[in-house]
């Protein structure tokens, strides 16, 4: 077995017994990237040399004896997190030239625990899609299928997981961002509860909605992330101050006394029969497994994605107000005035889908149009969450599709925002809730495309969401996944 | 028509974004059809419910008012599409 393949629980016992270097399995990965990123696209930059000085420094600590869980073991980063001295594009014109004077809280964390970065990935622009191609620079493809979607915003964070090119990678999720690609490129990704992991660092989207999370071939590798990332930030002020728990003692075998809910509504119109046949078959996994299964009802999700459309976007608004051309990023240096100069720089700086979200969130934060669009919306908010509290009172989790369909064709949807936004239907509650959730690979359809499992838990109860994913991953059997990186 | 074009030329105005004539054109159609989605949160009765705007109320973050290391004017200036070594430059304002 090439130790690109390897996934970080088996890389860090070969590691502990020096049956391998995190030399040899950086260098591993780095011609596994020369090998595929061609076809896959999912790095935007690699740091080959800077992977290898810290790949070199993470064996000496080893040698040391003093190696934490991810000493030595390659990972990528979506290009939305601030690397000190190496350029943050988030997926765009506007911050082509960034080189962040700091680094993101996460980002410490992992050069903390002797990572390797070996490098940063391709997003939709400003984390706005579903697909990842409104990023400015390349489109990530499907590893199972090329010319399929790897799905977005963590597009390239799940389709290098995916290809094999990297053994974990932290993305966000500000709708989906995380678990959405993770299911549609067959890994596992977790979006956390929201104020447990810092975004210090973070270029933000939607603040009420956005955290970071990992992408990982499975989910002992997921709680391996987890505890490397999460905990109270000072430098966030919407990190919560609270003990980060271990969150492999999870990770154990039975699921008796666990409740299992099933949101009915999450299984309507518009599901694909195949990937209402995975999550079918999920569940009778999990009842195996000596879960008790229970429908329950999240009678607000068919409303979920006007909020999100409003609220994201609102944020988006006011947030992305700050790229006006002045102390970072895009300039337009021809035009005279600063009122053309914001103009022109923002005009040609961001893409079309950016300013598309920009417009409805200025429109629905406008002057006459607050109460109907805004504060509606953040009224419906609250009573989704409800909904939530509700069916948390009947059940430890909630089993239900990610995506409604398997991957599709790049370019499919690119020509009607409306339609890409309904595809996420599933996905972003959880956001609005501020719930963790994770994205469990369940199986193939017949083409040949992963589907995923989705489980969302009550707030800061990772540790069931932990408990079911393993179960059902056991419990599911499906064999080390190994795409084809070739076309249809 | 939930918005109109004469409406997404002023909101272009608010967000400092300059569309060109094409681009109106599509911004206005699908802003339109978006709209008209979203307007189905009216379906809902929302009389007397606490609008949310985080997933916890956490009370502000202080800390305390002490001077800590900040970037150097260099690093900080590093980025500027046009800075003097002392401050970012703009146009012309008055």
């Amino acid at each position: 077995m090439n130790p690109y393949e390897l996934t970080i629980a088996e890389a860090t016992k070969q590691l502990a017994a020096r049956s391998l270097s995190s030399r040899e399995l950086t260098e591993s990965c780095l011609e596994r990237i020369e090998a595929v990123d061609t076809k896959v696209k999912a790095f935007l930059v690699v740091n080959a040399e800077q992977a290898l000085s810290q790949a070199d420094e993470a064996d000496k600590i080893r040698a040391c004896g003093e190696a934490k869980p991810l000493c030595g073991i390659p990972l990528s980063l979506k290009d939305l997190l601030c690397t000190k001295g190496v350029a943050t594009t988030c997926g765009s014109r506007m911050l082509e030239n960034f080189i962040p004077p700091y680094d993101a809280t996460v980002v410490e964390k992992l050069k903390g625990q002797g990572a390797v970065l070996l490098g940063k990935v391709a997003m939709d622009e400003f984390a706005m899609g579903s697909t990842s191609e409104s990023c400015a620079f390349r489109v990530p493809e499907n590893p199972w299928k090329l010319g399929f979607v790897s799905g977005g915003s963590s597009g390239g964070s799940a389709a290098s997981v995916a290809a094999l090119e990297c053994l974990a990678s932290l993305g966000s999720d500000t709708g989906g961002s995380i678990r959405q690609p993770a299911s549609l490129c067959g890994i596992v990704g977790m979006k956390p509860t929201y104020g447990l992991v810092s975004r210090y660092g973070l270029v933000a989207f939607a603040s009420s909605l956005d955290q970071i999370g990992p992408l990982t071939r499975d989910v002992t590798d997921c709680a391996l992330m987890m505890n490397a990332i999460s905990g109270y930030d000072a430098k966030d002020s919407t990190s919560v101050r609270q003990e980060t728990p271990d969150f492999t003692a999870s990770l154990s075998k039975g699921l008796q006394g666990m409740r299992v809910g099933v949101p009915r509504e999450y299984f309507g119109e518009g599901l694909d029969p195949e990937v209402r046949a995975v999550v079918i078959h999920g569940i009778e996994v999990l009842r195996d497994a000596g879960a008790e299964i229970i429908e329950v009802s999240l009678p607000r999700t068919d409303y979920c994605v006007a909020v999100y459309y409003l609220i994201a976007t609102a944020e988006a608004s006011s947030n992305l107000a700050r790229y006006d051309g002045v102390s970072y990023g895009f300039r337009d240096m021809e035009v005279k005035s600063l009122m053309e100069m914001y103009k022109e720089t923002r005009s040609q700086g961001f893409g079309a889908e950016v300013k598309r979200r920009i417009l409805i969130g200025t429109y629905a934060l406008s002057a006459g149009y607050y109460d109907a669009y805004y504060k509606k919306a953040s009224q419906v908010r609250t009573l989704i969450l409800n909904d939530f509290n509700r069916a948390f009172e009947q059940c430890d989790v909630l089993i239900s599709p990610v995506v409604p369909t398997p991957a599709w064709k790049i370019g499919e949807k690119a020509d009607n925002p409306l339609a890409m936004y309904l595809s996420d239907v599933l996905t972003i509650s959880a956001n609005l809730a501020g719930i963790p959730g994770i994205s469990v690979p369940g199986g193939f359809s017949r083409e040949g495309l992963p589907i995923g499992i989705q489980l969302q838990g009550a707030h800061f109860r990772e540790d069931s969401l932990f408990k079911v994913a393993y179960n059902l991953e056991r419990g599911l059997k499906l064999p080390p996944q190994r795409p084809g990186i070739s076309g249809a | 028509m939930k918005i109109t074009k004469e409406e997404v030329e002023k909101v272009a105005h608010l967000a400092r974004l300059n569309l060109s004539a094409e681009e109106l054109e599509t911004m206005t159609t699908q802003l339109d059809t978006i709209l008209s989605y979203v307007a189905k949160l009216e379906e809902l009765d929302t009389t007397g419910v606490q609008a949310m705007t985080h997933a916890f109320s956490e009370s502000n973050a202080f800390r305390e008012d002490k001077v800590t290391a900040s970037l150097a004017r260099e690093e900080a200036l590093a980025n500027g599409p046009s800075q003097n070594g002392e401050a970012f430059v703009v146009p012309r304002i008055i």
